[in-house]
């Protein structure tokens, strides 16, 4: 394994990165929102908490490219990078759902009712369970990762394991949640997460897509860290 | 001679009244950033702390990059 110079070393995306981040955070503030009910200043979110989910599932599908990449080469470099990309997507994942926690407290949860009550009905959400399952069993992936002992085998399992775990995150994330009802936005629509027709204008995708791309960057960048990280650590056990 | 210093007494006071006089009415000042509900201090507070972060990353990157020209 050789440290050979590649897109980590470039500044380049993670220049856009930082510039992509301001932008979202001073109009993720200041731009024009539509006024809705409930929703009010919250729909502000949408540039953070749905940002986490859109990084997550593009982290996750580098990870598998990489595991699968992993299998027809053997390299074990492909088993590092399959790997750090898959923290960095969970890191974002649980993220995200603790955003959508809190933001759910207060646009969701009915203060007439007792909080168990009114939570109760939340955490029946069919697409928070569908979130919940899609990491649970990436946390599997870790666990299983770490209790094997030879490091081919290791490599071996873990990825094929992550094709699995990839081909049951999108029916719990993309499909499920459009077959049941649910309180999350985008119900009767196509999107199972957002109501791109009602709720987003069209000043709102100018912050909304580069929040993507710029949030995106970012765990791109911390997971390039923990791969050149590991990188070194190999190179020097096997020295 | 007298009559000099008692209107250089008198400067002071007439300086104050006209002070006195400013707070009694609203002074336009520039007061950006508690306009809006002073929704600018969240933008500062949220700039600060993803400065703060990016810094951290790029500090990191930096470190790291020192280890792999160092091993190599």
């Amino acid at each position: 394994m050789t440290n050979e110079k590649n897109y980590m070393h470039k500044s380049w995306w993670k220049l856009l990165a930082v510039v992509l981040l301001t932008y979202t955070v001073i109009a993720g503030f200041l731009g024009p929102v539509p006024h809705l009910p409930l929703l009010q200043e919250t729909i502000r979110n949408l540039y953070f908490h749905v940002c986490m989910w859109f990084a997550m599932m593009i982290l996750f599908t580098v990870s598998v490219v990489n595991s699968i990449r992993y299998l027809r080469t053997f390299n074990l470099k492909y088993d590092i990078y399959a790997r750090q990309f898959a923290v960095v997507a969970i890191v974002f994942g649980i993220l995200g759902y603790s955003t959508g926690a809190i933001w759910a407290s207060y646009t969701w949860a009915d203060p007439n009712k007792p909080a168990a009550n009114a939570f109760s009905t939340i955490a029946r959400d069919p697409k928070l369970i569908g979130a919940a399952i899609a990491l649970l069993v990436y946390f599997a992936y870790l666990i299983l990762r770490d209790s094997v002992q030879d490091m081919d085998k290791k490599a071996r399992i873990s990825a094929v394991y992550n094709i699995f775990a990839y081909a049951i995150l999108f029916p719990s994330i993309w499909i499920l949640p459009r077959i049941l009802p649910s309180l999350h936005p985008g119900n009767d629509g196509e999107n199972p997460a957002l109501d791109v027709k009602n709720d987003i204008d069209s000043g709102m995708r100018l912050v909304f897509y580069p929040a993507v791309i710029g949030w995106t960057l970012l765990g791109v960048w911390i997971a390039t860290l923990k791969i050149r990280f590991n990188l070194l650590k190999e190179k020097k056990m096997s020295a | 001679m007298k009559i000099i210093r008692q209107l250089l007494l008198l400067l002071p006071a007439l300086l104050l009244s006209l002070l006195t006089l400013a707070q009694s009415k609203p002074v336009e000042m520039a007061d950006t950033m508690r306009s809006n509900g002073r929704i600018y201090v969240v933008v500062a507070v949220a700039l600060t702390i993803m400065a703060g972060l990016i810094l951290y990353v790029f500090r990191l990157d930096r470190k790291i990059s020192r280890l792999e020209k160092e091993s190599n």
